[in-house]
Formats: C-alpha cells, structure tokens, sequence
C-alpha cells in the first residue's frame, strides 16, 4: 500500500467542557476517496475544519507527509495551501470576479505570474463548466455554479488533498447534481478527497472508503460495500436505516 | 455704490459678493482642504487602529506578541474613547494651547487643523472600520484561509475591500461633518470659511446677510461631496450583469481563449484594484 498522505492520530477536539472529537484515528492515502457520513452534530465538520486547522485540536497528531502539522511551529497557511478544502456555503471572495476568485491564491500564495495563473484558472474553470462566466461576480450566479467555481478555486491551487463539508447541502435539489457530476469526474482522475456528505449515493458508488462518525468517535469504517451491505455496529445499521427511510 | 447706501437684503448680498467673494471663497477652500486631508488621514488612522483591533490572537501565539496586543490595545481604546467622547472645539483650544504653553510648540494653522480634523476622525473611523471588519462573513475568511493566505493577506485581498464598500457611507459622513466641523477650528485662529465669514459680516454688521452666503457655501460643499460619494459607490459596485465568455475549448488550449479583457482601472494587479481605489 502507498505511503499515507495524512494520518490522523489520536485526535481530540473540545470546545469548553463540550468534546467534540475523542481519539479519531485514520489514513488517506493518494487517490483514497473518503467518505465520512454521521448524523447532524456528530463531529464531521469539526474533524475536517481540524485537519485543515481552521480549528486547533486539543489534542492528538495530525501527519502530513509524516510531519505534525498541529505542531506550534507549523506554518498554517503554507500546509492549507497543499490542502484544497470546498464550504458548505461556498465562501466565494465577493470582492472579486470568478476568474480572480480563482487567481488570487495563486498570485499571491504561490507567487504564480499572472498569465500562469489566468492559464491554470481556466483550465480548472473549463474542467467544472464555468469557463463562460470569468467575468461573474457571485453574487450574479446560482449555488450550484458557486460551488462549481469553489471547486475549481480549490483545484488551481494544486492541492494534494482535497476536503469536502457537505458540498451540496446547501444547493436547490436540481442543482445538486451538477456538483456531485464534477466530484465524480475528479474521483476517476485520482484525486485524493475527503467527503463529508449525506448523498449515500455518492458514499456508496464513488468513494472506496467510508467512516461512520457518532458522538464525536468513528463508531465503523470500511468499504462502501462493508459499510452500507454489511454494517456490524447497531448504530450503523440504525443510522443507515433511518436515512433508507428518509 | 458704497457699504451705507446699500439697504436691501439682496443687494447687500450682492455687494458682498461682488467685494468679498475672493475672501469667501478662499474661506470655503481652506474648509474643504482641511476637510478632506483630516478625512483622509483620518480614513488611515481608523483602518490601522481598526485592524489592530481585530487581529486575532490566540493561546497558540507566543507571550509578547499577546503582551503586545493587549497594550496596544487598551491604548488604542483609551484613544478612541477620549476623542469621540470631547467636543472637537475643546480638543482643539485643549491642544493648541496646550502645546503652546507647556511645549513651546506652535502650531501652524494648517498643521493645526490637519492635526485635530485627523485626529477627530481617526476615533470615529476606528469604531467604523472594526465593525466594517466584523460584519464580513467569516466564512470569507476562511475562504481565504483554505487555499493559504495570511492573515495579512486575507486582511487585504478580501476583507478590508468587502469593508471599505460597506464603509464608504460613513466616510461619507464624516467628510461632510468635517467640512461643518472646520468651522469650530476657528476658536485657534484657522481662518477658515465661518472665520471669513463672520470676518466680513463684523465690518459692516450684516450677520444675516453674510451668513446666508456662508449658509449656500457649505450646502454646495457638501452636497457635491454627497453626490460624488454616492457616484463612488455605484463605481465600487461594478457593472450589474456580465457577458459570458465566449470559450471556445479547443482554441483555449493553444492559448486563444477569449474573455472579455479587464476594464482600464482592472489592468494594474489585482493587487492595487479595490483597496486601491479606496484609498485615493
Ligand atoms: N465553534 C464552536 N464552539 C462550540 N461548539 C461547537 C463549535 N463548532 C461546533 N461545535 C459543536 O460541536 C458539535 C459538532 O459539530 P459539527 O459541526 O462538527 O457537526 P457535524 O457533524 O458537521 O453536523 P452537521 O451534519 O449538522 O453539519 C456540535 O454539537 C456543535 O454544537
Ligand atoms: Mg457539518
């Protein structure tokens, strides 16, 4: 098996006396898609705002490549430029067209040329069908497409890892399906990604692995085929029906 | 026709205008240039006191640097709360005197007037822009912080220009308070328009007379200065729809994409665009 990009370790998390995350342990591993499923409230957010640090663990490792990134002496923002991370809620820069939205990072993280950037921008534009619309503010398009634009903001940075919160929770249903079209695409190629998601569908067809998260701890992982047509736990099997049932 | 045959209200505003309206208008100038510089330096002090009081800190962060911040802090604070809390006409006397007296320092009238307008307005634009600055969704900033920026970075590609166009209102605001306000600079001597104006009308005792052109004056000031900012705005705002790229897939590839070029003031970096034109 290949080396890991990122291996969880022990990882805690709480938030006053409320702890959040308790000794999450597990690896990604170059083009590993990873699904984490779990009801609302169970910590799936939290895991991946701690792995991108947007959240500091209060305890535990996270490996990059080996090295601790939730480390003191650790800089953040060049270990998040490595790890493409897409919102819920898009977080597009609203000062900026879509074109910048997906250049910016790369003039001034990377330190790209300007026409470099313009030319990986497009390319990754093109590749999420938002070629056309470079010159759109936000505000002037659909949720589906901003998340297309967020994807393809993340891609331009090169990233080795890409996360995912819930990347279509927060779209009209008709608009879902372009989002999770462009996410499949990127699967087959072998991108790395780390999903958050309530589409099964999706969990189940796309990724090799899936995490069951409740209360804060993985309770079962495995693969789709384990996990959703043979799960061991109680609480997955009941997780799972609930969600069959709608 | 002299100062003593001329009886009625107009024609005494006439005369004015026709003897005194050099004296007038360099009155209104100095209002406004003391206006606008105190605006301006006024804007810089609030956004640097502004971001200082929004940088975050946290237990990660090394002691002095929060040492730092806390000191700074609380200075910056008792800065803020002493000169919103004073009338600018008490700062004024408070510290042209002050300095006169006790540091042998005299301030010109200019230095003066830019000192306190700047000074004035800085209290007012930190509380402002630390506000502009909490308004923006965190999400933009954590936006900006997954693909890698700073803080510093975020500060300035992302929030600050978000902030300054939902600042803009109020920098209007108080570039028309201080093009009213001058007026009190007059207690220290700036010869400014309500100097001039009560100047004039002291010659011959026509207050009423006087202070009607001194009324028009101000209102065309600060009326255009409302205009102009508003006009601003609709600018910072960009156009209302855009024209879809005409992407052809396969030229994109050898380098022939088409998209519509940037505007003119788009063509310098991304860099210098937003913040940019707030600042000028
Ligand atoms: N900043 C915070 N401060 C305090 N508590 C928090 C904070 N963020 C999250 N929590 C708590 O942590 C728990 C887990 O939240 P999290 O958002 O990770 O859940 P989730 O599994 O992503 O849920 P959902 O499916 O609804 O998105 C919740 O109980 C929440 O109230
Ligand atoms: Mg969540």
């Amino acid at each position: 098996m290949a080396e890991a990009i990122l291996e969880v370790r022990h990882l805690s998390k709480a938030f006053g006396s409320n702890v959040v995350l308790r000794d999450i342990d597990f690896d990604v591993r170059p083009g590993d898609v990873t699904s984490i499923i779990g009801a609302s409230g169970s910590g799936k957010s939290t895991l991946l705002r701690c792995i991108n640090l947007l959240e500091t663990p209060t305890a535990g490792e996270i490996l990059f490549h080996g090295e601790n990134v939730a480390a003191a002496h650790v800089n953040e923002a060049a270990y998040r430029a490595k790890v493409g991370m897409v919102f819920q809620s898009f977080n597009l820069f609203n000062n900026m067209t879509v074109l910048e939205n997906c250049t910016v990072g790369q003039m001034k993280v990377l330190k790209r040329s300007k026409s470099e950037a313009r030319e990986t921008a497009l390319r990754f534009l093109t590749r999420v069908g938002m070629a056309p619309y470079v010159n759109a503010k936000p505000r002037q398009i659909s949720g589906g497409q901003k998340q297309r634009v967020a994807i393809a903001r993340a891609l331009a940075m090169n990233p080795e890892i890409l996360l995912f919160d819930e990347p279509t929770s927060a779209l009209d249903p008709e608009m879902v399906g372009e989002v999770l079209e462009v996410m499949r695409g990127l699967a087959s190629d072998g991108m790395t990604m780390l999903v958050v998601t309530h589409e099964m569908a999706f969990a189940r067809d796309v990724s090799n692995h899936v995490v069951y998260m409740n209360h804060g701890v993985i309770c079962e992982e495995g693969s789709p085929a384990q996990l959703f047509g043979d799960p061991q736990k109680a609480e997955t099997k009941e997780f799972l029906a609930r969600f069959i049932r709608g | 026709m002299s100062a003593a045959a001329t009886t009625g209200y107009l024609s005494r505003i006439l005369f004015l205008l026709d003897h005194y309206s050099i004296s007038f208008l360099r009155g209104a100038g100095t209002s406004l240039l003391i206006a606008l510089v105190g605006t301006f330096v006024g804007c810089l002090i609030g956004f640097l006191v502004g971001i200082i009081q929004t940088i975050p800190f946290r237990a990660k962060d090394p002691l002095p640097k929060r040492v730092l911040l806390r000191v700074l802090r609380v200075i910056l604070s008792v800065y803020v709360e002493v000169f919103r809390g004073t009338p600018m006409m008490v700062q004024a006397m408070f510290i042209y005197f002050g300095l006169m007296q006790y540091a042998h320092i005299h301030m010109g009238m200019w230095t003066a007037a830019f000192f306190i307008v700047s000074i004035n307005t800085g209290a007012y634009m930190a509380e402002t822009v630390r506000g502009g600055i909490l308004s923006i969704d965190p999400g933009q900033t954590e936006g900006a912080k997954a693909i890698g920026m700073t803080h510093f970075q975020t500060m300035f590609y992302v929030i600050f220009p978000q902030a300054l166009r939902n600042i803009i209102p109020q920098i209007g605001n108080n570039l028309i308070i201080n093009i009213k306000d001058s007026s009190v600079l007059s207690v220290i001597g700036t010869i400014e328009l309500f100097y001039v104006t009560k100047q004039n009308a002291g010659t011959y005792y026509w207050y009423f007379e006087a202070m009607t052109l001194a009324m028009i004056i101000y209102l065309i000031m600060t009326f255009t200065c409302s205009r102009l900012l508003r006009w601003w705005e609709k600018r910072l705002d960009g156009p209302a729809s855009y024209d879809l790229a005409t992407t052809d897939t396969l030229a994109f590839t050898s380098g022939m994409t088409r998209f519509e070029e940037p505007r003119a003031e788009d063509e310098d970096e991304l860099t210098n665009r937003d913040l940019g034109k707030g600042w000028n």
